[in-house]
């Protein structure tokens, strides 16, 4: 067993533990604090496919600001032990069949499709000779130039969305 | 298959977090494992020599707060934007220089917006 296999085989069974305790904590806060963990060890998987940015961004924006985001929606409508009990906590048969029914799919295609794409120009050697943000800000701002400005939009949207939705309308 | 490359160069980073952790949960066990457990109804009270607690210990935030965090979360995104372009400044020049004053135009219409809606105003 190598290194590679050994660092990996800890990600998949960390991940898989930490995603099964997210969801079955009966207290949503510590839900969410473990799916930090969770998402710090995401970030960790990204750096091990080399996507140094992409793990900084991991963290910046998940564990960072969508984790916040995640602790005022609890806060905000902070259900009471029992209503969580009564409305959802009697439904884990039901999404354990559904996993069962997913992750049966999920192994057959997976099992079918073994054959790896061939490797493009940004190679782990080419990426690591200029950086990998660097490589990252030529891309993004020259071939996909489109996404980026369109994700400009997409935040304009949920900017508006939000104000929108939450804000009572007092015009002063 | 993630595995295939190794980031060596965070192998610091791992050490220090795994630290970390071994520090954080070093202090809890160890103190599961010295310290006497007598607890008694006022031991376990939030503030033993203080006010008795009066009412739940959470209620419901207002739903303020939730703007000021989608707003963090949009704008944390935009910033996210900036890192690559900043590294890459030097090579991608004027069109890259454009190119980014129109995001954060198209965003700033939308800060103006949110300011005009006053979500700034803390009522």
């Amino acid at each position: 067993m190598t290194v590679h296999q050994l660092i990996f085989i800890y990600f998949a069974i960390a991940m898989t533990g930490i995603s099964l305790l997210v969801v079955t904590r009966r207290n949503p806060v510590h839900s969410v604090l473990f799916m930090l963990v969770l998402f710090v060890h995401i970030a960790a998987l990204y750096l091990f496919l080399n996507a140094e940015f992409l793990a900084a961004v991991q963290i910046i924006v998940y564990a960072g600001a969508i984790m916040v985001l995640f602790l005022f929606v609890i806060m905000l409508l902070n259900l009471r032990r029992e209503e969580t009990e009564e409305k959802f906590h009697r439904q884990w048969p039901v999404s354990a069949g559904a996993v069962a029914v997913l992750a049966v799919f999920f192994i057959m295609i997976v099992s079918k499709i073994v054959v790896l794409p061939a490797l493009g120009e940004y190679s782990i050697d080419a990426i690591r000779s200029e950086g990998s943000i660097m490589t990252v800000g030529k891309v993004l701002f020259t071939k996909y130039l489109l996404p980026f400005e369109i994700a400009s939009i997409i935040l304009l949207v949920a900017i508006i969305g939000a104000i929108v939705l939450a804000k009572k309308s007092t015009n002063s | 298959m993630p595995g295939t490359y190794i980031p060596w160069d965070y192998v610091p980073v791992m050490i220090v977090f795994a630290f970390a952790v071994m520090i954080g949960l070093g202090a809890l066990v160890g103190g599961l494992l010295v310290r006497p457990r007598r607890p008694y109804a006022q031991k376990l009270a939030p503030y033993e020599s203080g006010n008795p607690p009066v009412g739940e210990p959470r209620y419901k935030f207002s739903v303020k707060f939730y703007i000021v965090a989608m707003l963090f979360v949009v704008f944390d995104v935009e910033a996210v934007f900036m890192y690559p372009w900043a590294v890459a400044f030097d090579k991608l020049g004027m069109f890259g220089f454009i190119e980014m004053m129109l995001f954060i135009f198209i965003l700033l219409v939308g800060y103006i917006y949110v300011w005009k809606k006053g979500a700034f105003v803390w009522e």
